[in-house]
């Protein structure tokens, strides 16, 4: 028999279909992965037996002919979303002990059409961070390892804020997950990981009911092992939600009809800020291919301009904080997860967050309160709205002269646990080319591109118009095609 | 950029931390006022960009707020909604004393 954990998203659904397999057997199967993938520290919570009595409802389904469009799909959840009854962490201490007493609608979306939930996975605080290290649970580890021996001995993040989420599909463990993105936490895992990440337009996921961070630009998306389960994925996440003001209320497009391979004609936009100095000539060298590949299915490269990129890192860690000082206020140990006396009220508010946050959520939020307090509001957090109203004008103009936009999506691959922790600003640095298009609300796929030089997995950014999720998907189908087969990663060989 | 910016000093700091009702120790005030005083002054570049004119972006939706009729929709399980306190009583969430 072939090994269950190694098919794609659409290929284990024709297998269910066919009745080679039963969704309790792929389920057993994966269940079995999970358990075997504990060193890698991915999941926060997992939960075999909601798994497995979702997949004998699943079978039900099949054999009556009702399965939905994801019916017995074993994935992870990353633990942003908050799910009836099981554990909801945001790898906070704060949260501890919190269930839920209510579904998120991405997580309701996919339960309707079928999918199964193997547990809830682990990411950095609050989806706070690039390297999935900042977690209360610890960090995860990328089933990728360098090429070089030594180097095979060091180990390596899978990026962040979905680094669950990464380590998972990419480790064959998880069929496909669920990822949020606020500043590349989708793109830049996937990315580190040899996995395709999906960032959508902003309010075509609803929010309801994930855990919120930076609410201008937090957005769920799927991540997968190929182009077509995004589409899949994302068809099944996507939607209206009344219950969330900033969802958009427009159709949603067939995303697997996107996957024709024709991109004649297509321009391609190659923004010449994305060659920040510094870059690895591995990276260019990534970058040039892509252009090539594309031109070969007769797409037209376009050089663009997109001048206020450098300011964006900046803008956003003004943005981004002010929001999260905001929405992380709720936590105050009254009505959920920690809570720590003190002498009197305004104590035990203050002794619960300084215990339940951590070092860098708590560096957040002393920002984002500083950037909103009396006196500094309009030198800083008007001062980036309106920075940020600039680079999207940026966008904005030049989509005048393209389709698309071609970057890479980080500027390094994986590095090992313990690199970039001297200062913030270093971590802040892996989200230079993700960050902008965030800032827009504009869409954004990861998409492999084959090994670095030094053995580990890059992945290619493509941007594109507002809610053209389609045109992304398209050519990002091309991309994977030309890109050819992935290699495993070394943990799962 | 304008001259209403300050450098972050230890009791800056403490006082940032109380507004964000944060306990931060004594001990780790200087430290942290060192740490954000960086991420400050490398904000500070945003000064370069000329947004004359430009309106501040508070949204990225393409589309003005809904609005709905002014009914209830939902509600009517305390249960439900104290269910994680870590004190309820009588479907009430339950604090330290505040009145003397």
């Amino acid at each position: 028999m072939t090994n269950l954990t190694h098919l794609s998203m659409s290929d284990a659904l024709d297998g269910l279909k066919k009745k080679e397999f039963t969704a309790v057997e792929l389920t057993e199967a994966y269940v079995k992965a999970v358990e075997a993938a504990r060193p890698l520290n991915a999941f926060i919570t997992e939960t075999p037996e909601i798994a497995l009595e979702q997949a004998k409802a699943s079978d039900a389904r099949y054999a009556a002919g009702t399965n939905g469009p994801m019916d017995g799909m074993p994935l992870g959840i990353k633990d942003l979303f908050c799910t009836k009854g099981v554990l909801t962490t945001a790898a906070s201490h704060i949260l501890d002990g919190f269930k839920p007493a209510y579904e998120s609608s991405i997580t309701a979306n996919l339960f309707r059409d079928g999918a199964v939930m193997l547990g809830k996975l682990n990411l950095d605080e609050f989806a706070m961070g690039s390297a999935n290290i900042t977690s209360y649970y610890g960090p995860v580890l990328n089933p990728w390892t360098g090429k070089d021996p030594a180097a095979a001995e060091r180990k390596l993040v899978p990026g962040g804020s979905s680094g669950g989420s990464a380590a998972s599909v990419s480790g064959r463990f998880a069929i496909a997950a669920t990822g949020t993105d606020t500043g590349g936490s989708i793109r830049q895992p996937a990315s580190f990981t040899g996995i395709v990440g999906l960032k959508p337009t902003y309010g075509r996921c609803s929010r309801w009911g994930t855990i919120a961070f930076a609410s201008s630009l937090d957005q769920a998306g799927p991540m997968t092992r190929t182009v077509r389960d995004a589409a899949i994925m994302l068809q099944s996440m996507a939607g209206f939600d009344p219950k969330d003001s900033t969802s958009v209320d427009m159709p949603v497009p067939d995303f697997q009809a996107a996957l024709t391979g024709d991109i004649r004609g297509l321009r391609v936009g190659i923004p010449k800020e994305y060659r920040v100095e510094g870059m690895p000539a591995e990276i260019e060298r990534v970058w040039q291919q892509g252009i090539e590949w594309l031109k070969e299915a007769g797409a037209v490269p376009v050089e663009i301009s997109l001048p206020h990129t450098k300011y964006a890192l900046a803008t956003y860690y003004v943005v981004a904080p002010a929001e999260c000082s905001s929405n992380l206020a709720r936590y105050d140990g009254v009505r959920f997860g920690l809570r720590v006396e003190g002498k009197d009220l305004q104590g035990m508010y203050e002794n619960t967050r300084g215990e339940g946050f951590g070092k860098e959520v708590r560096r957040r939020i002393m920002i984002g309160t500083y950037v909103l307090s009396a006196g500094y509001y309009d030198a800083y957090y008007l001062k980036a709205q309106k920075v940020r109203a600039r680079i999207a004008e940026d966008f904005a103009k030049a989509y005048e002269q393209c389709d698309v936009i071609l970057t890479p999506t980080a500027p390094s691959t994986a590095f090992a646990i313990g690199e970039k922790q001297d200062d913030p600003i270093s971590m802040y640095l892996n989200d230079v080319f993700t960050v902008p298009a965030s800032l827009a609300g504009l869409p954004g796929m990861s998409v492999p591109a084959g090994l670095a030089a030094d053995g580990l997995p890059l992945g290619l950014q493509i941007l594109g118009r507002p809610f053209d999720e389609v045109t992304l998907l398209r050519v990002a189908g091309v991309m994977e095609q030309a890109a050819g087969a992935q290699p495993l990663p070394p943990f799962c060989r | 950029m304008s001259q209403d910016k300050a450098t972050l000093d230890a009791k800056t700091v403490a006082k940032i931390a109380h507004l964000a009702r944060i306990k931060v120790p004594e001990e780790e005030q200087a430290h942290l006022a060192d740490e954000l005083n960086k991420l400050l002054g490398w904000v500070e570049q945003l000064g370069e960009v000329d947004t004359n004119g430009v309106e501040p972006m508070t949204s990225v939706a393409a589309q003005t707020l809904r609005r709905r009729p002014d009914q209830v929709t939902d509600g009517g399980y305390p249960d439900a909604v104290v269910l994680n306190a870590t004190d309820a009583a009588e479907h009430f969430f339950s604090v330290p004393k505040v009145v003397e």
